[in-house]
């Protein structure tokens, strides 16, 4: 009647719960929508709100009326400008909404109004100033040669791309084990599984090692959409961006692991996950550079795992770093996960 | 299976177990034996301190005092050989929704060292038509019995089971009780709690009646049933229901 060993044709447990974690989350079709489609959506979308900027005509208001009739014909003869009639009133809220970057008043000599801290009505002024004094009279001593390049990935969409694959790691990772774990727990399924002879220690590993074998096509398809639809260079190793990879997707899932070690709900699990995930969205530098942050808290930014991801990615996949190149990274993300993981595991609540 | 005659001491042994939430007594001082081989009902109504006695048993809850021996081992010292040894059905426990009834036996059964095949489990809780449904799919007797094929799937010598047939239409009843008499034949020893006297009269050869966390009557359903006097049992046969009603002035279901 019975037979022993063999686990009566069961695999290893570490197997057998990464395949029941593995099947539950193919048969849950939301789930793979969004692994799969919604990065390539953000890239899309990002990619067409940010287009490089040397295209980028400058835009340039002036009154309405007959008086400006003469600085209208001088600027709108030249090719990169934009010429629009902007109604006194209206002058400010339109600078303020970049619907245009400065705006000229006719007189001798005429007035720019600008707001010199935004880069491009910085940019539009000296173009304007250009224009004028050479259809004043200026004579311009020489002419340079110019030798236009266009660097891919140096572009803004090039410097998005391995950022957006860093957050979809980070997202998915700390979600599904997250998530996953207090469901498990609500529907006591934690505690019937603490009741049986399995190690806890094999079950949080399972949740990771089944994260791990969605990360391929997670972390692929991003990827392969920017080298296709961008052009985007991917100058490392496919060795090195799998490690580091793989290291994120540790990382998070163990601080996921940690996040909902205790808790009892969804909403506080979500909760919490948002008050984690939401400042690193900020601060790691994914949509924009966070140097622009102030020097002191600069080390706390480095210390983010976000940070160190997306920076290792980046490093990776436009400067063909090595390995060796971003060890720093590398480590701040084993540490998280070591300490998340051996806190995880200790605090855990099976019931 | 280890041969339960050859073996002196009880399967649970506990005595004057202790335990409260705040302010509230879940046990108060309650002891039993559970021999080998046989089955043993806890019986009570609702908040009797049942469940709460399993779970300590079960090594899922620790007392504020008392003593237990389970199979002759002591949680926590001995919970690894432990849990190889029990088979455990929770209240309200569910499994993942999408997995099939043999996905879930194999993540059970790759936990035990010994036990039986998935055929085996399959046959046993009468689930092969059922092998590949995912398990949000099945009925309620159904699921049930799935939930005892995880119970038994490491050949446990001694079986836990909290209500096990709550919320079941009498056909399911039936097959379930059927699965445990199948256990029992086979050696097994079972300690269960319920609220329902036809199951404890049906499956256990002792009943203990619960309240307040504490034992108020322990004998065979036959001599508990019986010591109630002669009175009633020309209208109609005694139940436990009746012994209940006497001792405690209450029905087993009332809250």
């Amino acid at each position: 009647m019975t037979s022993d060993g063999a686990r009566g044709g069961a695999h290893h447990p570490l197997i057998e719960l990464s395949l029941a974690r593995l099947r539950e989350f193919v048969r849950e079709p939301e789930a793979l929508f969004w692994s799969f489609v919604f990065p390539i959506v953000m890239s899309v979308a990002m990619a067409i709100a940010f287009p490089s900027r040397g295209s980028q005509p400058v835009r340039v208001g002036v009154p309405p009326g007959a008086a400006s009739d003469m600085l209208r014909h001088t600027l709108a003869s030249n090719s990169g400008i934009v010429v629009r009639e902007v109604p006194a009133d209206q002058e400010l809220r339109q600078l303020r909404e970049g619907d245009v970057h400065v705006i000229v008043r006719p007189g001798h000599p005429p007035t720019y109004r600008f707001d010199p801290d935004r880069e491009e009505s910085h940019i539009a002024r000296l173009v304007v100033d250009d224009v004028l004094k050479r259809a004043g009279g200026r004579d311009d001593p020489w002419k340079a040669h110019e030798d236009a390049v266009a660097i891919p990935g140096s572009r803004y969409v090039d410097w998005l791309i391995p950022g957006i694959v860093a957050l979809g790691i980070m997202s998915n990772s700390m979600w599904s084990i997250g998530f996953m774990t207090v469901q498990m727990r609500l529907r006591k399924l934690l505690k019937r599984l603490a009741a049986s002879p399995m190690k806890k220690r094999e079950f949080l590993l399972a949740q990771l090692l089944a994260r791990l074998l969605f990360l391929g096509p997670e972390v692929a398809v991003p990827l392969v959409f920017g080298v296709l639809a961008f052009s985007m260079p991917v100058r490392g190793s496919v060795l090195a961006i799998v490690a580091v990879a793989l290291s994120g997707a540790v990382a998070f899932g163990s601080i996921g692991l940690l996040i909902g070690s205790r808790v009892r709900t969804i909403e506080a699990v979500s909760g919490l996950m948002n008050l984690s995930m939401v400042p690193m969205w900020v601060l790691s530098g994914v949509f924009f550079s966070s140097s622009n942050f102030p020097a002191v808290i600069q080390p706390l930014i480095r210390a983010l795992p976000l940070t160190a991801l997306v920076n290792a990615m980046r490093g990776v996949v436009l400067e063909g770093a090595t390995l060796g190149g971003i060890r720093f990274e590398l480590a701040t993300l084993a540490a998280w996960a070591f300490v998340s993981f051996s806190i995880g595991l200790r605090i855990f609540k099976w019931r | 299976m280890t041969d339960n005659r050859t073996v002196s001491t009880p399967a649970v042994l506990c005595r004057d177990l202790k335990k409260r939430y705040g302010d509230v007594v879940a046990v108060d001082g309650l002891s039993l034996d559970v021999l080998r081989g046989e089955c043993f009902g806890l019986l009570g109504p609702n908040g009797a301190g049942k469940t709460t006695t399993i779970e300590i048993l079960e090594g899922l809850l620790t007392p504020d005092s008392g003593d237990v021996e389970v199979l002759g081992l002591r949680w926590p010292r001995d919970e690894r050989a432990l849990r190889q040894r029990l088979g455990i059905q929770l209240q309200e426990a569910q499994f993942i929704d999408k997995l099939t009834v043999e996905e879930t036996l194999r993540v059970f059964r790759s936990f035990y060292h010994r036990g039986k095949t998935i055929d085996e489990l399959l046959s046993l809780v009468e689930l092969e038509s059922k092998r590949s449904s995912w398990v949000v799919k099945l009925s309620g007797g159904q699921r049930q019995r799935l939930s005892v094929a995880c119970a038994l799937v490491g050949d446990p010598d001694l079986l836990f089971l909290d209500e096990p047939s709550t919320g079941l239409d009498p056909q399911s009843r039936r097959q379930l009780w059927g699965v445990l008499q199948r256990f029992r034949s086979s050696g097994g020893t079972i300690l269960l709690t319920t609220h329902y006297m036809d199951e404890a009269e049906v499956l256990c050869d002792r009943v203990a009646i619960v309240d307040h966390g504490k034992i108020i009557a322990l004998d065979t359903p036959k001599a508990l049933v019986s010591a109630l006097g002669a009175p009633q049992v020309v209208v109609h046969e005694g139940t436990l229901e009746d012994v209940f009603m006497s001792l405690t002035g209450r029905h087993l279901r009332d809250e």
